[in-house]
């Protein structure tokens, strides 16, 4: 049994452990040695919370079961998912602290004396908001990443569902929400505290299901967020320091990333909270459009090109992910390389369905991180190179958002791909991209459409090099 | 006149904030998704709060109403911290640096 002043000293220290983690990502060299310090914060926190615990029943033991179940699975899945599936299985791990934290509110209400916030219909006031908040958020959380989840697997349909007054009905609910606090703090009755959980549950539901698949890095980075405050919340409940810097880090963290990913579309927080975007409905008025001519090749003009030239920079997008082109990409890249070609990677912010997305499967590919460019590093470079090889990547290298004020990505940051002397387009189709706006740059002169599989063409150029 | 305790605790929470705001902007925009899967992994600390509560029982009944929920919070926390290191863990070990060219 340790005392409470210096457990709390210990828990100020996994916490500074945990701002050093989040230090470390400022550059790959010291990123492990970070990731090393959340561990160590993490096995601190948890060791003296066993130490402060003066009568060892045999519930311990059953802690300590409990503890390696969960963590045998997290260790499966953590070596079995492929790098592919990131967002999907960061939305889903985002779901389970915010059902840790639904659970632990629980808890804490219905045994309050254990937490030493009272007793049972007699919480401290400030308690029962700070738990009821944690519940709030930490319900939200999961329920808007089981969205996410789903969304992300495909398991349901990407594009976003829309109907009349759900705006209206989201406004409502939110009310309620504070209504219903208000009277739990009132009367302290169970039942308001559970509506208010079913009730948030609904509301993460409801948040998530307008939000169309490509919108998806703001989601995650704002459930990310959400998870923190959540965490924040029981820690205040729970007068735990650990917990309340943990979720104050990974709040702003959350909200730090949500930022850029609007910057990189161009659009506020709230009209991708809003939703609707990249309906159909954008789609089927640029049918009309006339023919315009496309000129398309194959992999040998595709080989040829590059070959010859003595730079190229590759824009991967969410396709390379979708067709898992990542390790042809960079067996092509060797080859042209052994060719003496000079060779690029250009990163948008928003490729990709999370922040960073395809930086981790270039880095998976092995792809060194210092050939990887981001967006401001690298756009000046397009006018002096012979080739842009655009691979999956569709909305964000349209001219389109520098020139049509009409147009729905005009003010949208783009890569300056039109401006490299020849840009090789790798696609399925003409279709257009999730935006449903016509990309200009099928259209011009130096555009070569290659239409296949992204990993397929790549295969195949990499057999005419 | 005293200082409520909450105070304090809210005193932290804004600064930490703060440290959050500039630490986060410092990450290379590179390493965002590790960011992500390890802000996951560190948040399930929230681990502390199951483990008190699942100790609610007693030596007669381990599970009572409230333990158990603890128990099943332990359970999720534990996958999330043990996912979320080892696979930042496993991402983080794929970023090298250009190797030098043996020509």
């Amino acid at each position: 049994m340790i005392s409470a002043n210096l457990l709390a000293i210990f828990y100020l220290i996994s916490g500074i452990l945990f701002i050093l983690a989040l230090r470390g990502l400022s550059s790959p060299e010291t990123s492990r040695q970070g990731n090393l310090f959340g561990i160590i914060g993490m096995a601190i926190a948890i060791t003296v919370t066993f130490l402060s615990i003066d009568n060892f029943s045999s519930g311990f033991l059953y802690v300590l079961l409990f503890l390696l179940i969960g963590g045998s699975i997290g260790a499966f899945i953590a070596f079995k998912i492929p790098m592919t599936a990131m967002p999907e299985l960061v939305a889903g791990f985002h779901s389970l602290v915010g059902l840790a934290a639904v659970f632990v509110a629980i808890s804490a209400f219905i045994s309050p004396e254990v937490f030493n916030l009272g007793s049972a219909g007699n919480i401290k006031l400030a308690s029962l908001i700070e738990m009821s908040i944690g519940a709030a958020v930490g319900a939200i959380t999961f329920s808007g990443s089981i969205i996410a989840f789903l969304k992300l697997r495909g398991l349901m349909s990407g594009s976003p569902i829309t109907f009349p007054g759900q705006h209206i009905l989201n406004l409502l609910i939110l009310i309620s929400i504070i209504i219903l606090t208000y009277f739990l703090c009132l009367n302290q009755s169970p039942s308001f505290f559970w509506s208010l959980i079913a009730i948030s549950f609904l509301v993460g539901f409801l948040l998530i299901i307008p939000i169309g698949g490509a919108d998806m890095p703001v989601v995650i980075s704002m459930l990310n967020s959400y998870s923190g405050w959540a965490a924040a919340g029981i820690g205040f409940t729970l007068e735990n320091t650990a917990l309340i810097i943990t979720g104050a880090l990974v709040g702003s963290s959350g909200a730090i990333l949500s930022y850029i990913m609007c910057k990189g579309m161009n659009r506020s927080f709230f009209n991708v909270i809003l939703g609707g975007f990249g309906g159909t409905d954008q789609t089927s008025s640029k049918t009309s459009k006339e023919q315009k001519p496309v000129k398309s090749g194959n992999a040998d003009d595709a080989a040829f090109l590059m070959k010859n030239a003595s730079s190229v920079i590759i824009v991967p997008g969410y396709g390379m992910a979708v067709a898992q082109a990542q390790h042809a990409l960079r067996e092509m890249v060797d080859s042209l390389k052994k060719n003496g070609v000079k060779v690029s990677y250009a990163i948008h912010p928003v490729a990709g369905r999370m922040p960073g997305h395809m930086n981790v499967l270039l880095a998976e590919a092995n792809v060194p991180y210092d050939e990887v460019f981001e967006l401001e590093e690298i756009n000046n470079d397009f006018a002096n190179c012979d080739v842009a090889y655009v691979i999956g990547a569709n909305d964000v290298t349209n001219p389109v958002a520098k020139t049509d004020p009409q147009s729905p990505i005009y003010g949208m940051p783009v890569l300056d791909v039109e401006k490299s002397k020849s840009v090789l387009f790798v696609k399925r189709s003409l279709s257009p991209g999730y935006a449903g706006i016509d990309n200009d740059l099928f259209y011009r002169d130096n555009t070569l459409m290659l239409f296949a599989d992204a990993k397929k063409m790549t295969e195949d150029i990499i057999k005419n090099l | 006149m005293e200082i409520d305790p909450f105070i304090f605790r809210l005193s932290i929470f804004i600064l930490s904030i703060f440290v959050g705001y500039y630490v986060v902007w410092s990450v290379t925009p590179s390493l965002h998704t590790p960011l992500m899967s390890v802000t996951n992994a560190i948040s399930s600390v929230i681990i502390v709060g199951a483990i008190i509560a699942s100790l609610a029982g007693t030596n007669l009944s381990v599970f009572n109403q409230s333990s158990i929920f603890g128990f099943l919070a332990i359970v999720l926390a534990a996958i999330n911290i043990f996912g979320g290191f080892l696979v930042t863990q496993r991402m983080l070990a794929m970023y090298k640096k250009k190797k030098k060219d043996k020509k």
